[in-house]
């Protein structure tokens, strides 16, 4: 299968004297560095180690769901294995994913800027990361903590005695590493562009990022204050959320979803940045229809905010509100068809090829229009009533998440993985990891549309034995998609030492990104660039591989 | 070699000159994008707070609506002098603010110095008002909780307060829980600003700020007119609306 | 909607021996999976759509097939396409929704009323004929049944799958659900909630009779006393009858009749007199005090638990008459300060003066006579 990777002479190939990764030594000078990538690269290492953590928990929820009867762990201890799962995954993991690491690197220079607005700020991010990590960890060692990762009132304010406050502890300041880091993206995508990059020059990749950003600096303060409330509400007791005080347990409801909502497109977005970047590079054109996929991504932001109570519906809102929130649910949906069209009709005329990036995006295709066409399942009023709180959510947004944004993220990191690191990883491993996880991820989770269907309630430890069939599948699928993640924690390590000399441009891609030495200089630009063609102008581009010189050293 | 492949503005060469004082920042091109980044920044945080803050505003408005008069006459406890002090002592601070940003703009170290202090003192005032409300409250047994009684609601000592049913008055007990996590909420921020102006004083005892770059005193000059306004939505929302007594 | 009714049992026979469905036991149900049906169809055409696309495009313009790509900007016809046709499907899908939605939620008004109390880990079912169940729920096939239901502790979920109806069970306020079940049999019954330890096995079976069968049940498992008996006992025990003797010179206003009907608060609003109200009332009567009248009604929070309030709540909906509530009064046999809570401070000295009478009157138990009564159900003290 032809290929467009274009990789300097092995033979004479170095990694570049100088770079963002050996500019300075020390740990001191990665702990308190200002520099974006450094800091992507802190967040990379943090989140690869929750999210096995969060996966092993998962395997766990697997293992017991193979007999109906409760008899790997008790159920309290299930009922904790779901929560910080859950936690983990969302918090600790969806969250920062795509932002945090792609994003932190890439973005700056992607807007021919040599940082982010605030560097310092960024670094802090990654500090409260840890630090509401480092939370949920201790909330984990000691005992664990068994809300649900909804932390619904009153069961979590007054009717369980684990530790429900440290682990919102942890939420809470994961929560601002969020917001600051949504903060730095909008400041630098709206004053730190380069001479000439207008907005409507950007890489797809930053209007998704800016997007996502605006969600996280609007709607994660208020789940802080939820938090904090649930907080107060454990230990002084007043009855905000208790009814028998006079307080109102769908009054948390409401203000949860109010973030958690948005909180999905938050995960979501930069990963279809990601996409928007891989088909184009691997279809050699640019994104059909740029600008109805720039606005859909800040329709899907502003949509976002004003459907949260369709996680609701079935709790006594009243018949009116519901129908209000389903309609717009559906409205909400329309941008995210529209993407998927558009970068369908991206691949009309087009040079296709099928490097590992490619294989993750159009995994992503598939397994994202599926879990976003079931979304309008549950968001049509009468079919979510039947749906809800069944296991066909649970397949869902497992569908939108993992099969969706995790292969983005996946599709990203290879994609940006030369650049980051000036390294090829082994493209065979790479392509058997992607196929790997595709079928792995059907497996695991199709089934569980149909248990839902049938009934199975969602964060059950034992279940009637006639779903067992249906469960065994899933459960053998998990094995199929573990081995497909756990393949990149060892061929990408080892591509550190051993993987092909990258040059600038592996993939002749057009963004500013590719035009810099990889690993990028620690200032990323000697001399601020200038913009003078249109986002994924691959005629451009084509001009410039005349001049270009693609021995480095 | 890299950045050659892109056409890239001509570099300065001279480590510090007039466009590139010694507080611009690598990653800023110019004084004014570093300046207008800071500030945008800053109304965007801003942005966030309200926000943050939005969750309480909602609490209450739910639980006001639900429990009317629980609510009004546990606002009527609230002593209207002290409230009214606090904001005057809240405004002005907002004003010596003004003027010490001001003072850092025509690059007078005295006049910047003074006004941070009386921004301090002023701060220090309102949170020591606020230390004697909150004393009031806990003499008053109105803290929710265990100590709460709801003596004063059942049989209201002043004339013109109607009595409320027992049921009702334990609802007062949301009133003040909200009132102690709004107002607790906005003294935290309150303390965080006043810590950050020692920190300007020093650094404006040194020299800072007064030297052209005053980008840190504008933004924290935001930052403190924002938790103002806080309080002046928080004033009317807990101590002055229904104000008077039941009929 | 109209398939061929062969067709149709042929499809539900095999779709739910193939276990990808639950048995279609109730009038909803099929109306619910035709809309699946409908939902998957257009799930399945889009995703065909986009996997053609997708796949077509990929082999068609391969690198080896095509060495050049074109550049093309956009189209405002193709985006406008592709934004009215989805948006089209989903709009069908909103209304389709939204009538079932609104089919499940609004109770019809001469539906059998089965009251359901769920708590950490366990569903109590309380038919008003005083039929007592736990885990499981008898009901009649044919029949509309109304599920009025409450949570006394954390957030549950009353689920069915087989009737395709489920709903919240919300600790402080009432929630209902009404299904017609059409084949007999057992179903399941799920908490659908995570509620804690035993989440998992807050399950439970609903036993769906034939009219006759279910009367026959109905009478075996009685215990004896209907809801509104209990209600009856409650409302003596607690002293409501002292404000609410239905005279005209009363403290409270009459309760006869006063079940779905408009009143008048003191605030001006008018409200339905609904089981909502009711047990609102009983734990919160300084908010809803009814005009005219004075708000000196006492709280009964952490007096009466939800058994209890359902109790009163069946007692109130069936009080025809004065005389009804006369009955109550003469049958209590209970003197202030014994069981029950007391009105504010002071004693009802009418009851100082009554003579001890049988509980319960015409129901042939021996008289208790200068006893303390039995603790009655439906009191926390349980």
């Amino acid at each position: 299968m032809s290929t467009i990777v274009t990789l300097p002479d092995q033979e004479t190939a170095r990694l570049p004297k100088l770079s963002y990764l050996n500019s300075e030594y020390g740990l001191k000078s990665w702990l308190l560095t200002g520099d974006h990538k450094r800091i992507a690269m802190l967040y990379l290492f943090s989140i690869t180690f929750f999210f096995f953590i969060g996966g092993a928990f998962a395997g766990l929820i697997r293992l017991e769901l193979l007999t109906p009867l409760p008899d790997l762990v008790a159920s309290d201890t299930y009922n904790k294995l779901f929560t910080m799962h859950g936690v983990i995954m969302i918090f600790l993991f969806l969250v920062p994913s795509v932002p945090a690491t792609v994003g932190n690197f890439v973005i700056p220079i992607m807007v021919g800027a040599k940082d982010l607005a605030f560097p310092k700020i960024n670094l802090l991010s990654w500090y409260l990361y840890v630090a509401g990590a480092t939370f949920l960890v201790f909330a984990l060692v000691t005992g664990g903590v068994d809300t649900g990762w909804t932390f619904t009132t009153p069961l979590s304010t007054h009717y369980l005695n684990t530790h429900v406050i440290t682990a919102a502890m942890g939420v809470f300041i994961a929560g601002f590493s969020s917001i600051f880091t949504g903060l730095n993206f909008i400041v630098t995508i709206h004053r730190m562009r380069c001479p000439g990059m207008t907005w409507f020059r950007l890489p797809l990749f930053c209007w998704s990022n800016y997007a996502a950003s605006i969600l996280m600096v609007l709607g994660t303060p208020v789940l802080a204050i939820t938090l904090v409330l649930v907080m107060l509400e454990r230990t002084i007791g007043i009855g905000v959320f208790d009814p028998t005080k006079g307080g109102d347990p769908l009054l948390f409801q409401h203000l949860f979803w109010f973030y958690s909502h948005p909180a999905v497109y938050i995960m979501i977005l930069p990963g279809m940045g990601v996409i928007s970047e891989v088909i184009s590079t691997f279809s050699r054109k640019r994104v059909f229809g740029y600008t109805a996929v720039a606005f859909s991504s800040v329709a899907i932001a502003v949509f976002g905010f004003f459907v949260w109570a369709h996680h609701m519906f079935i709790m006594g809102v009243s018949n009116y509100s519901a129908l209000v929130f389903s309609l717009l649910t559906m409205l909400v949906a329309v941008p995210s068809a529209i993407k998927i069209f558009n970068w369908s009709a991206t691949l009309y005329k087009g040079s296709i090829t099928f490097e590992t990036p490619m294989l993750y995006a159009f995994g992503f295709m598939g397994l994202f229009t599926i879990g976003g066409l079931t979304g309008v399942f549950l968001g049509s009023l009468g079919m979510d009533i039947h749906l809800t709180e069944t296991y066909f959510i649970v397949a869902h947004f497992h569908f939108v998440m993992v099969g969706g944004m995790l292969m983005a993220y996946l599709s990203g990191v290879h994609f940006w993985w030369p650049k980051m690191t000036g390294r090829m990883y082994p493209e065979s491993m790479s392509q058997l990891s992607a196929v790997t996880t595709f079928i792995g991820f059907i497996l695991t989770f199709f089934p569980q549309f149909i248990v839902g269907y049938l009934g199975m309630p969602r964060r059950y430890h034992a279940y009637p034995p006639e779903f067992q069939v249906l469960n065994v599948l899933s459960t053998a699928g998990a094995t199929v998609l573990g081995i497909g993640y756990l393949l990149p924690m060892l061929y990408m390590p080892w591509s550190l030492k051993y993987g092909k000399i990258a040059g600038s441009n592996p993939w002749q891609a057009t963004g500013l990104e590719w035009q810099i030495q990889s690993p990028p200089l620690t200032e990323n630009f000697v001399d601020i660039p200038i913009m003078d063609h249109e986002a994924y102008d691959y005629d451009w581009l084509a001009h410039q591989t005349e001049h270009e010189v693609t021995t480095v050293g | 070699m890299d950045s050659h492949a892109i056409a890239t503005e001509h570099g300065e060469h001279e480590l510090h000159d007039e466009a590139h004082p010694a507080y611009l920042r690598h990653h800023f091109v110019t004084v004014d994008q570093q300046r207008e980044t800071a500030s945008f920044g800053m109304w965007l945080f801003l942005l966030t707070e309200i926000m943050f803050f939005g969750g309480l505003f909602m609490a209450y408005l739910l639980y006001r609506n639900w429990y009317y008069d629980a609510f009004v006459a546990s606002s009527n406890t609230l002593g209207i002098g002290l409230g009214t002090t606090n904001t005057a002592v809240l405004i002005m601070s907002s004003f010596t603010m003004a003027m010490g940003v001001y003072s850092a703009e025509t690059r007078n170290r005295k006049g910047l110095m003074t006004s941070l202090s009386l921004t301090i003192l002023l701060g220090l005032v309102f949170l020591g008002i606020k230390t004697i409300e909150y004393h009031d409250k806990y003499t008053e047994h109105h803290i929710p909780g265990a100590s709460f009684s709801v003596e004063d609601f059942v049989h209201p000592t002043d004339k013109r307060d109607v009595p409320l049913a027992p049921d009702m008055a334990q609802h007062a007990q949301l009133f003040f829980f909200l009132y102690f996590a709004m107002t607790g909420m906005h003294a935290l921020h309150m303390i965080i600003g006043i810590s950050i102006l020692f920190v300007l004083l020093f650094q404006a005892y040194h020299g800072a700020y007064v030297n052209g770059h005053t980008s840190t005193i504008d933004n924290f000059g935001l930052y403190w007119h924002f938790v103002d306004i806080v309080w002046i939505f928080l004033f009317p929302l807990l101590y002055l609306i229904s104000r008077h007594p039941l009929k | 909607m109209h398939i061929s009714p062969v067709l149709w049992q042929f499809l539900v026979r095999w779709l739910t021996n193939s276990a990808l469905f639950p048995p279609e036991a109730s009038a909803i149900s099929p109306q619910m999976d035709a809309f699946y049906f409908f939902l998957c169809a257009i799930s399945a055409v889009g995703l065909i759509a986009v996997g053609i696309l997708v796949f077509g495009f990929s082999i068609m313009y391969r690198k080896e097939k095509n060495p050049v790509a074109t550049q093309i900007e956009g189209s405002t016809l193709l985006e406008a396409t592709w934004t009215i046709i989805p948006l089209a499907l989903f709009m069908i899908c909103f209304v389709w929704g939204a009538l079932l939605y609104f089919r499940i939620y609004d109770p019809p008004t001469n539906a059998m009323n089965i009251y359901i109390v769920g708590k950490q880990w366990m569903w109590k079912a309380e038919h008003p004929g005083g039929q007592h169940e736990i885990d499981s729920l008898h009901i009649p096939i044919n029949r509309q049944v109304q599920l009025t239901m409450i949570s006394m502790d954390v957030f549950h979920s009353f689920s069915i799958p087989a009737f395709r109806v489920k709903r919240e069970v919300i600790p402080g306020r009432y929630s209902t659900v009404w299904f017609e079940a059409t084949a007999t049999g057992t179903y399941h019954l799920f908490c659908t909630q995570y509620c804690g330890t035993d989440h998992s096995a807050m399950i439970g079976e609903i036993v769906a009779m034939t009219p006759e069968d279910y009367q026959k049940w109905a009478s075996g498992s009685t215990s004896g006393a209907s809801l509104a008996q209990n209600g009856e006992r409650l409302f003596a025990s607690l002293g409501c009858n002292s404000c609410h003797s239905g005279e005209a010179t009363a403290r409270g206003p009459n309760l006869a009749q006063v079940y779905g009907s408009q009143l008048q608060l003191v605030d001006g609003s008018t409200v339905t007199a609904n089981d909502a109200f009711l047990r609102e009332t009983i734990l919160n009567p300084s908010t809803r005090v009814t005009a005219g009248y004075a708000p000196i009604m006492p709280t009964y929070q952490g007096q009466v638990s939800e058994e209890g309030l359902i109790d009163l709540v069946e007692y109130i909906k069936n009080l025809n008459s004065n005389y009804r509530i006369q009955q109550t009064l003469t049958a209590s046999q209970l003197s202030p300060g014994q069981g029950g809570a007391s009105t504010s401070g002071s004693s009802s000295p009418a009851m100082n003066d009554r003579p001890q009478q049988t509980l319960g009157a015409g129901q042939g138990r021996p008289a208790k006579a200068g006893k303390t009564a039995p603790s009655v159900p439906g009191t926390v003290n349980q």
